[in-house]
């Protein structure tokens, strides 16, 4: 479960470009959760997910991670739960390093990174049959640069990545803003199925209102630093996907 | 001397600065100018050591940690204190010339009856023979173990941290620890050919270093060249073609003296020799595009 508590963060404090990017947010996750967070531009929601994901620490407040406070964690540490898929491709993945490289240190997540070669035949074996469920084609190309796909397969690889070792939490930041329509919905629906798969709490953070109607079992929406709807699974349900686009006027 | 040989022994010399760089601006993307001082700490200090009669197994892991705290010096600078790498490599370097001239006490100190690596292990009868082969057995086992380094899982995390810092931080890594533990280990490669070039040459000088940063660039952008003209993506064959680099530097060099070109414009022939090694393959993809 994830809970923050009257969360606030405040960029560029005292200048003239101060922004109160996130405003006293109060907000609990439960466990095997699937939220999705909806907004206009600069209403704070990458802020969040940002917070949550500990890319940032919050002015003041508190988030603690299954009981344990990781307010002033730093990411990497926070990673021992946290899992994440950024908005581009780039970002959740290393381009000039082989595929079978990336899974390697995705599947050492929580782990210390040692003197030992972890790459070898067991392991290729284990990624080529996890890679085949994707159905893209990619298992037999694990020795190719990260670089050489499209930003559709490194997203659906960077979603497998995220289960590669124990992971309670995933957040999605955008996963399908930078794709084409067929990859957007190959890796929504990966998305989905390790969300269920493995029991994980996901925060997904969109703009496409079809997904955000599609998937998840609760939606907030956010305005200026604040949550101003917050839909649970009965409510979101009963939504239509017009409602949606009522909120955003 | 033979001119050939010479100029191998001064490539092999060179080598492990290559590799240095190859680990600070390849891996690790820091454009890292704390070079030109560690590589003299490591010669001023072999000098220094074995001028005391001190053994080759005390001299060289000081000159590995000397040149391993100059790196992590700049390293900390730069992630904890968030200086550019470049100044804070720059900071570094201006302040190891003070040290170095304090260890030294004086600004040339030369090897005069002392016994150096190159003596201690006998394979030729003939000394630049020997000091060859000792060479080849030497870098072998330095480029053996950087390349055995990349290949764990840490060096996986090494080369990632260069390469994609948000997807390195979310998977658990410490980039500001990585970064500084890089830069020590290039520092330390650098030292390295310090502690080599010193021993071949029968002395340490205190502007040894100078411009030196230049030597290990132009062998690693050889290096680069061949890897983007051949698509290579193999560890081993990156860090083999870096050594090849170091070589092919020293012969151009070499080769600018034997047709006569002055010394005194030796340092001007290799800036432009590094500027076209650089700059032709970008002025031929950009025609060809």
């Amino acid at each position: 479960m994830i809970e923050l508590r009257q969360v606030n963060k405040v960029f560029n404090r005292g200048k003239a470009n101060q922004v109160n990017a996130v405003n006293g947010v109060d907000l609990r996750i439960a466990g095997n959760e699937f939220l999705v967070i909806v907004g206009s531009n600069g209403s704070g929601k990458t802020t969040l997910l940002n917070l949550v994901a500990g890319s940032i620490l919050p002015s003041s407040g508190t988030i603690s991670i299954n009981s344990t406070d990781v307010t002033k964690l730093p990411e990497y540490q926070r990673s021992e739960w946290i899992a994440r898929v950024f908005q581009n491709p780039l970002s959740g993945t290393a381009p000039d390093l082989s595929i079978i490289d990336n899974f390697r240190l995705a599947a050492i997540r929580t782990q210390a990174k040692g003197l030992n070669i972890g790459v070898n035949t067991k392991f290729k074996n284990t990624v080529k049959e996890k890679i085949a469920t994707l159905g893209m084609g990619l298992e037999n190309k694990t020795e190719q640069l990260m670089g050489t796909l499209s930003g559709g397969q490194r997203q659906a690889l960077t979603l497998l990545m995220s289960v590669m070792d124990t992971c309670q939490v995933l957040l999605l930041d955008e996963p399908t803003a930078a794709l084409d329509p067929r990859s957007a919905d190959i890796v929504m629906k990966t998305a989905e199925r390790l969300v269920d798969e493995f029991g994980l709490t996901a925060i997904l953070v969109t703009h496409n209102l079809k997904d955000a109607f599609t998937y998840g079992n609760r939606i907030i929406q956010m305005a200026e630093g604040k949550i101003i709807k917050d839909l649970a699974q009965k409510e979101k349900s009963a939504l239509k996907q017009n409602d949606l686009f009522d909120w955003f006027g | 001397m033979d001119f050939y040989l010479a100029t191998l022994i001064q490539g092999l010399c060179f080598s492990a600065i290559a590799l240095g760089i190859y680990i600070s601006m390849k891996i690790f993307n820091i454009p890292d100018i704390t070079t030109d001082g560690s590589y003299t700490l490591g010669g001023v200090i072999t000098a220094k050591l074995l001028m005391a009669h001190q053994p080759i197994y005390i001299v060289l892991p000081a000159v590995i940690a000397a040149g391993a705290a100059a790196g992590a010096l700049t390293g900390i600078i730069h992630t904890k204190l968030k200086i550019n790498a470049l100044l804070a490599g720059i900071l570094v370097m201006y302040a190891l010339y003070s040290i170095n001239l304090s260890i030294m006490g004086r600004s040339n100190i030369p090897l005069t009856n002392v016994s150096t690596l190159f003596s201690l292990i006998s394979f030729a009868a003939d000394p630049n023979k020997n000091t060859f082969f000792v060479l080849i057995g030497f870098v072998a086992v330095i480029a053996l173990l950087i390349g055995f380094l990349l290949k764990t899982d840490f060096g996986i995390a090494m080369r990632a941290t260069g390469n994609s810092e948000s997807m390195i931080r979310a998977l658990g890594v410490n980039t500001d620890r990585m970064k500084i533990i890089g830069l020590a280990l290039a520092n330390a490669l650098t030292a390295l050919s310090g502690f080599l070039i010193t021993q071949f040459q029968s002395y340490a000088d205190i502007n040894m270093g100078i411009g030196i940063v230049i030597t290990g660039l132009g062998s690693v952008i050889i290096a680069e060249a061949f890897v983007n003209w051949f698509r290579i993506t193999s560890v081993w064959l990156s860090l083999a073609l870096v050594l090849f680099g170091a070589i092919i530097f020293q012969f151009v060099i070499a080769f600018s003296l034997s047709i006569g070109i002055s010394p005194t414009l030796l340092k001007l022939v290799t800036a432009v020799f590094v500027l076209l090694i650089v700059g032709l393959p970008r002025l031929s993809f950009r025609n060809s595009s």
